[in-house]
């Protein structure tokens, strides 16, 4: 059996999938990959601006089961977490949660990019200081 | 249900295949080598009659058939064997660069022995152009290697027009023809092919024994063997023969030469069906290769904005097929073969190769064919750029952040 259970269970039943407005402020979209790499997540938050927390996300993926079920269960991770909260999130966390084996890490780091990718948009959008930096792997 | 449509990665053993080995396994499990008692020589006369069903499947002589462990071991023996045989003529070798990894890593190696390498190109059906073969070929070169048919879309080369070419310039011409023999007429003879590689495990065969056709009239051609010990199969392979696997091969050539044209015929018509109802359901569907000059049993698609390994992810419980995705190979490179037509790589990472066989049934190929528009489906309402593709975005404009 090459996948786990966890990304099988994701893969058969993603969480959170869809599209937010991207046009709202509250709206970050963090889109990373290519298709000519095989991989490319598009990774939605929407934040409760008083709060700084993420009130819901959504993703899309084009890419295998690990990217996919990646980025499924980053958006589950990240609904209810605030900005800062949600920047502490690795990509390792995600290998060990699904068990990745070592040819599907670099699903992962797509993953923590995405997120990354996303709350960068948001800062942005609302003239706050970007401290989400994606990594440079 | 289990549905295999994966035929040219390997092909399950007829069963009358595998009948006609067991006795080689118990009661006559001699060495064909050994020629001093009746063991020996029942084993002998049990590859002498493989080797003649297979030399009147391809329509030559046995003495030009050569056992060995499988097609690349045969790629090897013809490639190298050559190459060391005819040092003194010359050093150059032509290929091309959507051949099986055992022609090209071969040619690669030889390299390093001073070997001079061009490979021709293929046109997006796949095919490779005639005139710029005869232009590649020079004083120097010995050999021209072009394999019948490619394993990932089932591409045909013209054989018979490669073959007047080498003949005209006194070249010899290889061919690495295990995706061809036995399901569709291959007669190295007719064509000008002087070596022809294959294996059995791709013709309802035992895994492990191949062979190496190597012509010995008009021309005569030899190859020095890579396998030293014994003399074995005329000098040119050493080694003792793998009696039941060859008396399979002979079986499964047998079975081939008189159900060959039947098979093709019922294969090429459900082919047409899984293309025709996938392609007429499923927007953004790209068929892969010349559709024309193909094998009758294999159909790669190219399923847009969907990516290969997720897609047989909805379905691998129940189908097999292989994709050119580079998720699903070693290296996470995208098929090379694909890359060579021209596709780019998003439609290579989005390709599903089918190859159907002997035992596909007309309601396996309709599960698949549900089970595939379903699978797509899923797939696209998961995927950013089937959803930007459909708002109209053009991709092609669009700044990826590739890392």
């Amino acid at each position: 059996m090459a996948y786990s259970e966890k990304v099988l269970d994701h893969f058969q039943n993603p969480k959170n999938v869809g599209t937010l407005d991207k046009s709202k402020s509250t709206v970050g979209t963090g889109l990373v990959g290519a298709p000519e790499c095989g991989d490319v997540m598009r990774l939605q938050i929407e934040v409760d601006p008083t709060t700084q927390t993420i009130i819901d996300a959504k993703f899309k993926t084009f890419g295998c089961g690990s990217a996919i079920a990646s980025s499924s269960l980053a958006t589950e991770w990240l609904k209810g977490k605030t900005i800062d909260q949600a920047l502490t999130i690795d990509n390792m966390d995600i290998v060990e949660e699904l068990a990745l084996p070592p040819v599907k890490i670099h699903c992962s780091v797509l993953a923590e990019d995405a997120i990354k990718g996303a709350i960068a948009d948001y800062q942005s959008k609302n003239g706050i200081a970007v401290t989400a930096i994606a990594s440079s792997h | 249900m289990r549905v295999y449509l994966d035929n040219n990665a390997t092909t399950p053993c007829d069963p009358r295949v595998v009948d006609t080995m067991v006795p080689y396994f118990y009661q006559k499990p001699g060495n064909s080598a050994s020629r001093n008692h009746p063991f020996g020589w029942e084993a002998e006369e049990g590859v002498d009659y493989a080797r003649e069903q297979i030399a009147m499947l391809l329509k030559v002589d046995p003495k030009e058939i050569i056992f060995t462990s499988g097609a690349t071991e045969s790629d090897n023996l013809a490639i190298k064997g050559v190459f060391e045989m005819y040092k003194s003529k010359g050093n150059h070798i032509i290929t091309v660069t959507t051949e099986h990894k055992a022609v090209l890593d071969t040619c690669d190696k030889l390299t390093e022995s001073g070997a001079e390498i061009t490979y021709l190109k293929v046109a997006e059906d796949g095919l490779i152009d005639l005139s710029e073969l005869e232009a590649a070929i020079k004083p120097t070169t010995i050999l021209v290697s072009v394999m019948w048919a490619n394993n990932e879309t089932g591409v045909i080369q013209p054989m018979k027009e490669i073959g007047a070419i080498c003949e005209k310039y006194g070249v010899l011409f290889m061919s690495d023809a295990t995706q061809a023999v036995g399901k569709i007429p291959t007669y190295p003879k007719e064509v000008g092919v002087h070596l022809m590689a294959w294996t059995s495990h791709k013709m309802y065969g035992p895994k492990g024994v191949g062979a190496l056709y190597v012509s010995r009239k008009s021309p005569r051609v030899k190859v020095t063997a890579q396998m030293d010990g014994g003399g074995h199969e005329r000098g040119m392979r050493s080694g003792t023969l793998n009696v039941p696997g060859i008396v399979g091969f002979g079986k499964a050539a047998e079975i081939a030469r008189m159900e060959m044209h039947s098979d093709a015929e019922r294969l090429s018509k459900l082919r047409d069906k899984l293309e025709r109802e996938l392609t007429s359901r499923l927007e953004e569907c790209y068929i892969n290769g010349n559709v024309q000059y193909r094998m009758p049993h294999v159909t790669n698609i190219s399923f847009k904005h969907v990516e290969g390994e997720g897609l047989m992810m909805t379905f691998n419980q129940n189908i097999a097929v292989s994709s050119g995705s580079a998720c699903t190979s070693a290296s996470l490179e995208p098929s090379y073969v694909l890359v060579a037509l021209g596709l780019g790589d998003d439609l290579a990472h989005s390709s599903i190769r089918f190859s159907l066989g002997r035992f596909t049934t007309e309601e396996e190929i309709d599960f698949a064919i549900e089970k595939l528009v379903a699978g797509v489906n899923h797939m696209r309402n998961l995927s950013p750029i089937w959803e930007m593709y459909k708002e109209g975005v053009d991709l092609s404009t669009v700044q990826w952040s590739e890392h």
